[in-house]
Parts: structure tokens; C-alpha cells; sequence
């Protein structure tokens, strides 16, 4: 059946329409030309070169990047879900509503508080003289370097995104039907494998999109790399801030950065295309 | 009409109007006296707005300074190129982008007898690059010299005084980097041999690159600002390259176990001046404040910004910080009559950093970029 769009449906409509318009799709048209602009004695030009796409690409150091990046990502997205599923699992089936309501609120609270402030009390936790390597060095132990290391980034990592992650699985885990539950203990299924045979597939949408939101905001993330990792190795969001630092190449950071967006839609609409896979209305 | 104003005498419909109409006006006799207050915009680095700077200046010509802090020679001239002109009536630059500013037309040409150079010392009367021919377009106000950093626990003065030390065994993974090339590349070049650091031939600079190269494996990771600040302060960088008192300076201030020296292969000085920016409506307050900054009290007061301390090139502002604040002058060794931080100078131990000469600063841009990635 042909769907009219109403004048009704296109007003509520409307404000998100504009808010695309006016805050992605144009800026991102920008981006794009900006890609093609040249620069001369650190002032941009607009210009139609291919020259910033050649040369990015060129070099081997972006693809290091991009390789290490999209590992990173991928990890801090399994990684995060995996840490996370018992936490939402025991907050969805084994607390009490009001619990429940507690444990939410709970998941919320470390929002309230800048990413950056809570990164930065991490290196407190993870340096050489730090927390950490302290209660170590009371057992005879370490130190052991823990920051400016890959482990440090990751941690910083699941610090952005590990609450987000259990929220989105809780809110999938919450409305599973529970009578399946039943069926499947009914049906003589142990705990462990109505978890993977009816709770996993069940929920399956939640735990994709939990998984996809931890890979983007992990996939883009500069202060963890930065201030936990030491700005080593070097990530996609790291070179794009190297590149812009000298000589004004702005041109070059914007084919970084639509690099980046590609490759964030391609894993995107994979995910939701998995997530969705052979559902019907 | 206050004292209508009587709580046992109760409130007329009269006084109650007069008193509102009053309360309603006081904001507009607030906007009346703030009308008077000029604005100065202030392109900088942080600190050189903030109130132990510019306090007294605003107080005694009724401006209010309006900061915008940038990162970086590069950050600055992107945030002037993309503003219309006359944004900024005042502009901070390192030395080395003077010249970058002055090509590309932000900045307006000074006139010499309205600063006080002859109370400076020779060497920063006609600093190079801040004059074309005789035409003057920024007036120096600080000066520092970048070297090796160094923890107090873990290094000797000695041990610190030359580059090598970076790749001594104790340093392992304890290295840092302040995540820009050209102190860093420019201290391998002076390690290299290279007298002039930044104007190499392609030989020397292949040299270089490989020099920096094998410094890979003792890397901590590479910082910005204020992750130098902490992993110096915590420890966690037991050396650091890039950087000087400027950084080591604030932190031993505050109790820190960090120094800077100068090693034996030489130092590199990093230069701060002011320009007026092209276009703005507010030239003459503008060259009030560099003159005031650049005078031997705004002189002694820059010295000790609270931001990150420096040396000044105004003889007379060291007279002045020598007798207002002795400890912070005999730390900076900057005490006249007796040996001081200009005699490195004048032995040739230091060097302008500046922009690459034979290669384009992209070249270095894209080594250090590969360096990182190693």
C-alpha cells in the first residue's frame, strides 16, 4: 500500500529534517569540498585537486593508522559487550524493579561528570607511583607500566562507553518476552543455554546497536589515546590533529576525516543489517 | 528616598513604585559605567590574559582584555586567516610565524620609537624576522631556551647535560616527546652536529631522521601541554625533549623533582612578541599595552607569568624582577653583573628555533607524523 506523506506527518517531521540538513548533510558537503582545497603558505585555497586524497593515501602511516584504529574499535566494542552483558543481564532478570530503577540511575550518574575529568583521575590509578602499582609494591610486586600503554587506552575506552553499553543491552534484555523464558526452562534448557539459545537471539537488535555505539565512539575518540595512551601509537584521530597542527593542512585532516565516516557508515549499516537479519514485520 | 524606606512605616504604593523604578535603573547605571570599559582582543597563548598579566593595565586604562587562547603557531595563524579583519587588536606569535603573519598582511607596522629598545639588550634590539629592513611589525616580550628536562631522582645534572642521555638504558620507555617536530627534530639536529639547526642540506637531514629513528624504542609516548605537565609531575617521563623551563620551570615552582638544562651540544630559544593586528579599530590601546608589557614593571611581571615563566629581553625588567621577586631572578639566572642566561648567547650555545629552510615544513611535518607511527 502507496504511503501519502501528510502535511500533519511532515511538520512533526520537519525539525529533524532541518537538524540533518542544516548540522550533517551540510557540513558534510563542506567536508567534502574541503577535501579538494589547497593550501599556500598556511592559508587554504578553494580549489578542485586531488592532490590531499593522493597523498593521504599514499602513505603508509595512514594506513598503519586506520588498521590500528579500526582494531582498536573493534576490540573496545567486544571487549565492552562482552564486560558488559553480565551487568545488564543481572540488572534486566535478577534485580527487583525498584533495584533496577537504582541500577539505572547508577549507570547514569558517571554522565554527570566531563570524560576528560574521568580520564585524566585514571593516569592517577595507572601510573608508575600510581594506585595501582601502590598496592603492587605493598605485595612485593611491580611496577608495572600500565599507562601510555594500549591496555591504559582500552580502559579509557570502556570508561566512555561501558555504562552506554549495558544501558542499550538492558533496554533490549528488559523487554524480551519472558513467557520464551519459560518455554525454554519448561523444555528442560539449562540457564547457560537459554542465555545463548533464547536471551542472546532475543535481544539480539540491543546488543548489536550497544556494540556498534561503543565501536563509533571508540572508532573516534582522541583523549584516551592521548591522555592514557600516551599519543602512542598514533590513531586516525591523533593524525588528524597532527596534520592540521602544522602547515595549516586542513584539506589533508578532512579526507582523514571522511575516511573516517565512511568507514563509520559501512559498519554501521553492516551492523544494522546483521542486527535486523531475517526479521519480518 | 532611602529613608522613605522604613519597615516599621510600611510600604507606599509611591515608594514602592520609586523603589522599583530604582531597582529597574540600577542595571542601566551599571551598563552606563561599563560602557566606558574598552574591549582589546588578545590572540595568545594561554596565560598572557589572565589577571597577574593584565590586571594592573586594565585597571589603570579601563580595558577589558578578551582572550582567545590558541595551541600553536599553526592553530594561531588558521584562527586569524579564518576571521575577519580587525578581529584581533592584539596578537601573540612565536618568532618563527612573524614572518608568516607579516607575508600574509595581518599584521600592522609598528614604529620603533614607541618601545623601548634602548633599555634591551643588543641582541633582541632588531631580533630577526620581526623587522623588514627597517620596518618593524612585532615587538619581543619573552624568551626561553628549550634543552633536556629531566627528573631530579632519576638524572644527574651531568648525566642531563647532553642529548645522548635520551637513549640511556635507565630511560627505557621513559622518554617523552612534546608532540611537536620542530623542537624536537631541531634538538636531533643540533645532536647531529649541525650548528644550524634548521637550515640542513638533504644529507644532513637524512642524517637526522635516522638519528631520531633509533630513539624510537625508548619513547613513552608523545604529549600535548598539559599531558607533558603531568607525566613530568607524576613521574612517568623521567626525560622529556622538546621543552625547557617553561614547563620544568612552573613545576619546580610547585614542588616537582624537574629541572631543564641547557646540554652540551647547545640549546635552542623559543621567542614570544607582540604585533597589532592589521585592521584594528583599537591600534593606539593596543600599543599601549605592548608598551606597557614591554616596560621594565609589565617586563618583570611576564618574566613570572603564572602560566609559564620566561626570560625578557628588557634589561631594565631584569633590574626590576631582580629587586621585586630575587629568587625568581637568581632561578631564571637572570641577574645582571655576574655570569646569566645572555652569556649562553653570547657563546653561541643557543639557537633560534625556527621554521625548516632547505626542506618545507610539511617534509618535517610528515617525518615526525611517520616517527610517531614507527
Amino acid at each position: 500500500m502507496r504511503r501519502s506523506v501528510s502535511l500533519y506527518g511532515l511538520t512533526f517531521s520537519l525539525p529533524m529534517l532541518l537538524w540533518q540538513l542544516f548540522f550533517f548533510v551540510a557540513p558534510l558537503v563542506f567536508l567534502i569540498a574541503l577535501s579538494f582545497w589547497t593550501v599556500r603558505n598556511f592559508k587554504m585555497e578553494a580549489d578542485f585537486n586531488t592532490i590531499n586524497w593522493v597523498t593521504m593515501y599514499g602513505r603508509s602511516v595512514f594506513w598503519q593508522s586506520y588498521g590500528l584504529t579500526l582494531a582498536l574499535a573493534t576490540a573496545a566494542a567486544a571487549i565492552t559487550s562482552v564486560l558488559a552483558f553480565p551487568c545488564s543481564y543481572a540488572i534486566a532478570f535478577k534485580l527487583s524493579p525498584r533495584m533496577r530503577q537504582w541500577a539505572i540511575f547508577l549507570m547514569v550518574i558517571p554522565f554527570f561528570t566531563s570524560y576528560l575529568v574521568r580520564v585524566y583521575s585514571w593516569q592517577i590509578f595507572l601510573s608508575d607511583n600510581g594506585i595501582i602499582n601502590g598496592l603492587f609494591a605493598s605485595i612485593g610486586m611491580g611496577p608495572f607500566p600500565l599507562l601510555n600503554t594500549v591496555f591504559a587506552t582500552m580502559i579509557g575506552y570502556l570508561t566512555l562507553s561501558f555504562p552506554l553499553v549495558v544501558l542499550l543491552q538492558l533496554f533490549s534484555l528488559i523487554f524480551i518476552d519472558r513467557t520464551l523464558i519459560e518455554a525454554a526452562h519448561n523444555l528442560r534448557c539449562g540457564r547457560i543455554r537459554t542465555v545463548f539459545a533464547v536471551v542472546i537471539p532475543s535481544a539480539r537488535v540491543g546488543l548489536v546497536i550497544a556494540a556498534l555505539f561503543c565501536f563509533i565512539l571508540s572508532f573516534g575518540d582522541f583523549v584516551s589515546p592521548v591522555y592514557l595512551g600516551g599519543g602512542d601509537p598514533t590513531t586516525l584521530s591523533i593524525l588528524i590533529t597532527d596534520t592540521t597542527k602544522s602547515g595549516q593542512q586542513w584539506p589533508r585532516a578532512a579526507v582523514i576525516a571522511l575516511t573516517m565516516i565512511g568507514t563509520l557508515l559501512a559498519v554501521a549499516f553492516a551492523a544494522v543489517g546483521f542486527a535486523y537479519k531475517g526479521r519480518t514485520k | 528616598m532611602t529613608g522613605n524606606i522604613r519597615p516599621s512605616a510600611g510600604f507606599t504604593r509611591r515608594t514602592l513604585l520609586a523603589t522599583g523604578a530604582a531597582a529597574l535603573a540600577m542595571p542601566m547605571l551599571g551598563r552606563r559605567a561599563n560602557a566606558a570599559t574598552t574591549e582589546l582582543t588578545m590572540l595568545a597563548w594561554y596565560g598572557h590574559a589572565e589577571p597577574d598579566m593584565v590586571a594592573e593595565f586594565e585597571a589603570e586604562n579601563n580595558v577589558k582584555f578578551v582572550p582567545k587562547y590558541y595551541t600553536g603557531g599553526d592553530n594561531m595563524l588558521g584562527l586569524i586567516s579564518q576571521s575577519p579583519v580587525g578581529t584581533y587588536d592584539v596578537i601573540l606569535s612565536d618568532a618563527e610565524y612573524v614572518q608568516q603573519l607579516n607575508a600574509a598582511g595581518f599584521i600592522e607596522q609598528l614604529d620603533p620609537a614607541d618601545y623601548a629598545f634602548a633599555d634591551f639588550f643588543p641582541e633582541f634590539q632588531k631580533f630577526p624576522g620581526h623587522w623588514v629592513d627597517d620596518a618593524l611589525y612585532s615587538v619581543i616580550t619573552r624568551f626561553g631556551f628549550l634543552g633536556v628536562a629531566y627528573n631530579t631522582d632519576a638524572l644527574t645534572e651531568k648525566e642531563a647535560s647532553t642529548y645522548n642521555v635520551y637513549w640511556n638504558e635507565k630511560l627505557k620507555g621513559k622518554v617523552g616527546h612534546f608532540d611537536w617536530h620542530l623542537p624536537n627534530l631541531g634538538q636531533m639536529s643540533l645532536l647531529s652536529g649541525n650548528k644550524s639547526p634548521y637550515d640542513i642540506d638533504a644529507a644532513a637531514w637524512e642524517a637526522v631522521k635516522a638519528k631520531t629513528m633509533s630513539l624510537r624504542p625508548q619513547v613513552g609516548g608523545f604529549f600535548d601541554y598539559g599531558g607533558t605537565f603531568s607525566s613530568l609531575e607524576n613521574g612517568q617521563m623521567l626525560a622529556f625533549a622538546g621543552i625547557g623551563d617553561w614547563i620544568t620551570g612552573v613545576l619546580e615552582k610547585n614542588g616537582a623533582k624537574v629541572k631543564s638544562v641547557i646540554p652540551e651540544e647547545g640549546g635552542l630559544q623559543w621567542t614570544e612578541s607582540f604585533s597589532i593586528g592589521k585592521g584594528s579599530t583599537k591600534a593606539d590601546l593596543a600599543k599601549k599595552w605592548i608598551q606597557y608589557v614591554t616596560s621594565a614593571k609589565g617586563q618583570a611581571k611576564s618574566a613570572q607569568m603564572a602560566a609559564y615563566p620566561a626570560m625578557v629581553p628588557n634589561q631594565k625588567g631584569w633590574e626590576e624582577l631582580a629587586s621585586t621577586n630575587p629568587d625568581e631572578a637568581k632561578r631564571q639566572n637572570m641577574v645582571l653583573g655576574q655570569p646569566n642566561a645572555m652569556d649562553m648567547i653570547r657563546e653561541g650555545r643557543i639557537q633560534y628555533r625556527q621554521l625548516p629552510i632547505q626542506q618545507g615544513l610539511e617534509e618535517w611535518n610528515d617525518f615526525w607524523s611517520e616517527y610517531k607511527g614507527a
